[in-house]
């Protein structure tokens, strides 16, 4: 293995004494103090996160739209010019390559913004998947950086550092919308996308520029509660926001219905995208497994490839499936966990119990997400 | 950087034990920070015999879980109940307020010295 690339904030981290880890093939930030204050932060103030990592695909051209409906499983030809999708890609047999956002910028340009991990297999697919469209493919990854404000005080932090003439255009941004606009003097494309559950701003910037923009929030945001965030508190947060991560929930194994993710596909377009014959065939099938939200009764966390057991079954019993993710949650004071379960114990209310280390510990299943803001 | 507190002895598996009778075992700051902030623990009854080696209980912390193995044999004569009710004392004061247990020795494992625990882990004393 290589060694692992370090963002154009790395200089940043080192000087907050960030705790650094390598992730999908990056040196990024795992906590900067404590990953429990961070994770706090963000749900009642800010966090910063460098989310540098992730992908950046620009698609131009003129079949733009009629492309990425061929390659992705969604209907990218609808999303009307400044707001974004949560889409998927998938293989011929249905298989889930990634998950992804796509920002439309213009009538005939697209961003698509893959994991860290899949930025290359998902740019090489999308290359092989352009033959025969007038399109352009550019992964632009290597020069951009990623900078995510997350919480209930980041419209009010973002809007300290706005122009004039754009704060009316950022308070009235809409979820999953984006702008191209300056923080801070910092040409960027705004997003009010996040991955967290609170509501929040992610912020495409050119690498030269990116250590001033974070200099600029931090300071802005600071007053008001803003830290920097690492991963650990990124995964404890989305976690608790129900929020599936590709390698966890999802995977080449799964496909779209098995992660609950059927309204992301899209039948009714008319192109023939990558998986569709799969899918179809799929659609009406029963379901193997189901992906499901579990809370613990106990203190002791279920992990990733834990088994879970029906309540009271004997200890010979098959397991009725297996925990993706899982730890205990800041905000509820409970182990929770996301887990693939036999339908026919999915319904939320359902006990089970999880082999914890050759301990069997009582959780619940509960609708998700486990956390919801303001509510 | 992890601090090792002298004057005491350690095991590979991250423990550390005083000089005393009965002797307190706790975890060291080593492992503290490698596990991040610890929100649970799990720790032997009051009267149970451990063995060199044996799991007695566990550590977790929102991102992972470390089982703790006894450095020596014996008998568990006193637990420390503040730090289940407060596991974080575990980061915030290994070497004090955050001691597991107390043992009635009769047999030692295998245990290193505060300087060469520190060397094999790149902490300072």
């Amino acid at each position: 293995m290589s060694d692992p690339r370090r963002t154009a904030l790395g200089a940043e981290h080192d000087a907050l004494g960030a705790t650094l880890t390598d992730f999908g093939g990056w040196e990024m930030p795992l906590r900067y103090g404590s990953e429990l204050a961070e994770h706090r932060a963000v749900r009642e103030a800010a966090g910063l996160f460098d989310l540098s990592h992730m992908g950046e695909l620009r698609v131009t051209g003129a079949d733009a739209a009629v492309f990425l409906n061929s390659a992705l499983v969604g209907d990218l030809a609808r999303v009307a010019v400044g707001r974004a999708k949560y889409s998927l890609i998938c293989a011929e047999d249905g298989g889930i390559i990634d998950d992804l956002i796509v920002y439309r910028l213009g009538d005939a340009e697209f961003l698509v913004v893959p994991n860290a991990g899949n930025a290359g297999t998902v740019a090489a697919a999308l290359a092989e998947r352009a033959d025969g469209f007038e399109v352009r493919v550019a992964d632009e990854t290597a020069e951009t950086s990623l900078i995510a404000v997350q919480g209930p005080a980041s419209a009010a932090i973002l809007d300290g550092l706005l122009p004039e003439q754009d704060r009316e255009a950022v308070a009235g941004l809409r979820y999953y919308a984006a702008a191209q606009l300056a923080v801070a003097g910092v040409p960027v494309l705004l997003a009010r996308t996040g991955y967290t559950g609170e509501d929040g701003f992610e912020l495409y910037v050119p690498n030269a520029r990116a250590a001033e923009l974070w200099r600029a929030l931090l300071a802005a945001g600071g007053p008001q509660g803003l830290v920097p965030a690492g991963l650990a508190a990124r995964d404890s947060l989305r976690l608790e926001a129900g929020m599936p991560l590709y390698g966890h929930e999802l995977s080449l194994e799964l496909t779209p219905f098995d992660a609950g993710l059927a309204p992301v596909v899209s039948f009714a377009k008319p192109e023939r995208f990558v998986g569709r014959d799969a899918l179809e065939r799929r659609r009406d099938a029963p379901p193997g497994l189901t992906l499901v939200g579990l809370r613990g009764e106990g203190r002791r966390a279920g992990r990733e490839g834990y088994a879970v057991h029906a309540a009271g079954s004997g200890v010979e019993a098959a397991a009725i499936g297996r925990i993706t993710s899982g730890q205990p949650s800041p905000t509820l004071g409970a182990p929770i966990a996301l887990a693939y379960l036999d339908p026919a114990s999915a319904e939320p209310g359902t006990r089970v119990e999880v082999d914890l280390r050759g301990k069997r510990e009582p959780f619940i299943v509960v609708p998700l997400p486990f956390y919801r803001r303001g509510g | 950087m992890s601090t090792v507190k002298s004057g005491l002895r350690y095991s590979a598996e991250h423990e550390w034990i005083d000089a005393g009778s009965p002797a307190t075992i706790g975890i060291s700051e080593v492992a503290a920070d490698a596990l991040g902030e610890i929100v649970y623990v799990d720790l032997p009854e009051l009267g149970a015999t451990v063995a060199v080696g044996s799991v007695i209980g566990e550590v977790e912390s929102t991102k992972s879980v470390s089982e703790l193995f006894s450095p020596v044999a014996g008998e568990v004569v006193e637990v420390n109940a503040a730090v289940v009710d407060d596991p974080a004392l575990i980061n915030s004061d290994p070497y004090g307020a955050a001691w597991l247990i107390r043992v009635a020795v009769s047999e030692e494992g295998p245990l290193l010295s505060a300087e060469q625990y520190a060397a094999d882990n790149g902490a300072e004393l």
